[in-house]
């Protein structure tokens, strides 16, 4: 182990983490909208925008998140758009966790059993006070744990944006052990960086998932 | 054209293969796994737990980067990229599997054991007759989700050097460069495609079996 290698170019690493945590939060909170909007289209059965939320979720689904980059990246330009590098991760991010966000959501919404609903319109509510009061607070407890799952999920689907050169921490560690053959250093800033990154999250998670769990009983 | 559309399809053959060979490894030694996962054993369940959770914690493509580049490096034992490929997915394939043979065994009902054992079975008719049958209805489903998003994930190798679909692509793009210079985004749409078309039936399959085990509760 080399530890003057390792204090070079540590710096390298913090400054690729800083670049993955920033596209992995845009893309999870704009995946968050996108699905979001799919799965009300879908609760509430919007015409036109229902089915459009139909087939980008099964595209979205069936596809991996590299092919989904490659397309936007090496693709797109030949039509005209082009994106940044950066641009790419986010939408590819947004779009591969639109449909996982919208399913989670989709659950949720559905758990809300359709006596409540009744219940709640027989006691004379409107819909925004059935939505506000009855159906999202029993939901929202309902997609939690699998909305973190998602988030997990994407955090480390953003180890593909190197694909389309962004300078994430996979290509700072593909970079380092192709000019200076020091792969033991180089994969162990690695691992630490990502678990840097995701470990604390996942402890929160399963926090936030185990008071949820005592909270419903 | 047709040769072309033949070249990406032997591509595609590249990482299906790896997929299958990694997930027929992964229902093998899961199930395995899982068997040992539902022991009663502290120090066997904390082993299992910690394994399951350090390969999930990372990214796969942090793990095809340890075994292709760190393995190699710390051991000497030189991998070829596809035997890399398949060692990462067996391995984080597996700790999936088990984790759903797992569920599948703990979400059957206490007393189906023990009516089976008043009843007169012996043990291994029990686990035929009763316990087999109902965990396998429970798993099948997850299998196969858990197998699309193996082939899904399979589509990172190219990262790591392997000539398959995407690298194939990118082949026949440059190739024609002069007579196709928009050859990428219909390259590319077709490898979107094609991975959807192979998913995508496997998805609906898993649905419709959920579907028809939830009419027949």
């Amino acid at each position: 182990m080399n530890i003057d290698f390792i204090q070079k170019y540590a710096p390298l690493y913090v400054q690729a983490a800083k670049l993955t945590v920033v596209i992995g939060v845009i893309g999870t909170v704009l995946a968050a909208a996108v699905g979001l909007l799919c799965a009300l289209a879908k609760y509430f059965k919007i015409p036109v925008a229902r089915q459009i939320a139909s087939v980008y979720i099964e595209l979205s689904r069936n596809t991996p998140l590299i092919v989904q980059l490659f397309f936007l990246y090496f693709g797109l330009p030949k039509a005209g758009i082009r994106l940044s590098s950066e641009a790419c991760g986010v939408i590819g991010l947004a779009f591969l966790g639109g449909s996982y966000m919208a399913e989670s959501f989709l659950s949720g919404l559905k758990s809300v059993g359709k006596i409540q609903l009744e219940s709640a319109e027989s006691l004379g509510m409107k819909r925004g006070q059935l939505m506000r009061y009855i159906v999202v607070p029993q939901a929202a407890a309902v997609s939690v744990p699998s909305v973190c799952a998602n988030v997990i999920f994407l955090l480390k689907e953003t180890s593909v944006f190197s694909a389309v050169s962004l300078a994430d921490l996979m290509y700072v560690a593909k970079d380092l052990i192709g000019m200076y053959y020091n792969t033991g250093e180089a994969l162990l800033m690695l691992v630490a960086a990502y678990l840097i990154i995701i470990l604390p999250i996942s402890v929160l998670f399963s926090v936030l998932e185990r008071r949820l769990k005592r909270a419903r009983n | 054209m047709g040769n072309n559309f033949l070249r990406l399809l032997s591509g595609l053959w590249v990482t299906v293969r790896i997929s299958l060979i990694s997930i027929a490894f992964s229902l093998v030694l899961g199930t395995l796994l899982g068997a040992v996962m539902t022991s009663k054993n502290k120090v066997v369940k904390v082993i299992c737990r910690v394994y399951l959770e350090i390969v999930r914690i990372m990214p796969q493509l942090v793990w095809l980067f340890i075994v292709f580049f760190g393995v190699t490096r710390l051991t000497g034992a030189n991998f070829g990229g596809e035997t890399s490929a398949v060692i990462v997915f067996t391995i984080w394939g597996a700790a999936e599997m088990g984790d759903l043979v797992r569920g599948a065994f703990q979400a059957i009902p206490k007393h189906q054991f023990e009516s089976s054992l008043s009843l007169g079975l012996t043990k291994p008719q029990m686990y035929l007759n009763i316990i087999f049958p109902q965990a396998l209805r429970n798993l099948l489903p997850n299998v196969i989700n858990l197998a699309t998003r193996m082939i899904k994930t399979t589509a990172l190798v190219s990262i790591i050097g392997i000539t398959e679909v995407l690298k194939v692509g990118k082949q026949i793009i440059d190739a024609n460069r002069f007579e196709f210079p928009n050859a990428a985004i219909w390259v590319y749409a077709a490898i979107f495609f094609m991975y959807f078309l192979i998913c995508f039936p496997l998805s609906m399959i898993s649905r419709a079996i959920v579907k028809k085990q939830q009419r027949s509760e």
